[in-house]
């Protein structure tokens, strides 16, 4: 029908666009709602932060579709990568300025980003946040925050682990 | 104010190269320190330069960026490379994803083995004929603009440019079947700006070689064959 300009979903409706291309997405709906800093170097703080934990969240998109004998050492990388590489970083950016949010004292796609991960991580590796005590509270003040403390509850869009079934049907969907 | 902007990568393309061009459009000047030893990498960790390990890394306006997306958006806004509102920002994104997908085919060609290129190269040329060139083919023959979004150059023009030559080295006649993208093509690349940066002796690099490779693998320590997508 000519409706994904690349052939890819995710598509989303909006303000009469068809928007394709998750980033772009993203930062459209971020500008759009003031979550993307005050000025320009607000913003390039948060598209930093935000790259890093999507090379983060690709690892586990990806993970739901490796091969029964890649998933251990997929498993591996995971958890190296956000207690070595990811994590850390955002440990450190929380302990050096004491504020609440990631990016200009105030909340932020960055900070949306990061309890996204935070939790996926988590639901693979229950103790990922154990040497992170920054983390540990920003997981907390983040999901007390109004909108997200209901998404985070049953009966919201938020949708849980791919299981079998999800798989399956994005397989067949993507079979030439 | 700080002084030139400061590139850290690899003496090659890989995933600076798209900062290069955006920098010689809006005709910025910048320099440039090649990583050519592991030494090197490790002293830059060690010294907190890059925030997840990674290169590129630029030092523009007294940050050190990291994250390729990121920093060309910077250098976007900065330049005023990046539409006039939010919907003409989002048109720019769409684009610039789709090409950033298409160099992206080319961008792990060289780390391939001997086989999956062959197969790669078929990808590459069916990816840009099928489904991204189509695309911007259409934009511009429904609007009949110069420039891609909003009558006006934009970051969307110079990664389509990129995108465009990059693929044509794969394939010269790739652009037969698309009179739009021929036209934009010289069009874009008679921009002075773009101009001076497609003569010899600018800073664009050269196709990716062995050696190119080979130091890559080396400062990395990548000695595995990536895997095609």
């Amino acid at each position: 029908d000519g409706v994904l300009m690349f052939q890819q979903v995710p598509l989303v409706e909006i303000d009469g666009m068809k928007m394709v291309q998750t980033r772009a997405i993203l930062s459209y709906i971020a500008g759009k709602y003031n979550l993307y800093g005050k000025d320009l170097k607000e913003r390039a703080l948060i598209d930093m932060y935000v790259e890093g934990i999507t090379d983060l969240m690709q690892m586990i998109l990806m993970f739901p579709f490796s091969p029964p004998e890649a998933k251990e050492k997929n498993l591996d990388s995971v958890k190296e990568r956000a207690t070595n590489r990811y994590f850390p970083v955002f440990e450190k950016v929380l302990k050096q300025h004491g504020q609440d949010f990631l990016v200009g004292n105030k909340f932020s796609w960055a900070d949306v980003q990061l309890i996204e991960a935070i939790l996926a991580v988590e639901e693979k590796i229950p103790a990922v946040l154990s040497g992170f005590p920054q983390l540990q509270a920003f997981k907390i003040r983040m999901s007390n925050m109004p909108t997200i403390k209901k998404f985070l509850q049953p009966g919201s869009p938020r949708k849980p682990p791919p299981d079998e079934h999800y798989i399956e049907t994005v397989l067949k969907i993507f079979k030439k | 104010m700080a002084g030139k902007p400061k590139l850290y990568y690899f003496d090659g393309r890989g995933k600076m190269e798209s900062i290069r061009w955006l920098l010689a459009a809006a005709g910025v000047e910048f320099e440039e320190e090649f990583l050519e030893s592991r030494e090197q990498y490790e002293n830059l960790l060690q010294g907190g330069s890059l925030l997840f390990q990674q290169v590129p890394m630029v030092e523009i306006d007294g940050m050190k960026m990291v994250q390729t997306r990121a920093i060309l958006s910077y250098i976007a806004a900065k330049y005023s490379l990046y539409g006039k509102d939010l919907k003409e920002r989002a048109l720019i994104d769409m684009y610039v994803g789709g090409t950033d997908d298409l160099m992206g085919f080319i961008l792990m060609f060289p780390f391939l083995s001997t086989e999956d290129k062959e197969k790669q190269h078929a990808v590459i040329v069916e990816k840009a004929t099928s489904r991204y060139f189509p695309v911007y083919e259409k934009v511009l023959k429904d609007h009949g603009q110069d420039f891609l979004v909003g009558n006006s150059f934009s970051w969307a023009d110079v990664h389509l440019l990129e995108a465009i030559l990059m693929v044509e080295e794969k394939k010269s006649d790739v652009l037969s079947g698309f009179p739009q993208l021929q036209a934009f093509k010289a069009r874009i690349s008679s921009i002075p700006t773009i101009k001076k940066f497609l003569q010899p002796g600018s800073q664009r690099k050269p196709v990716p070689d062995d050696k190119y490779v080979e130091t890559v693998r080396r400062v990395l320590r990548m000695y595995y064959d990536i895997k095609a997508n």
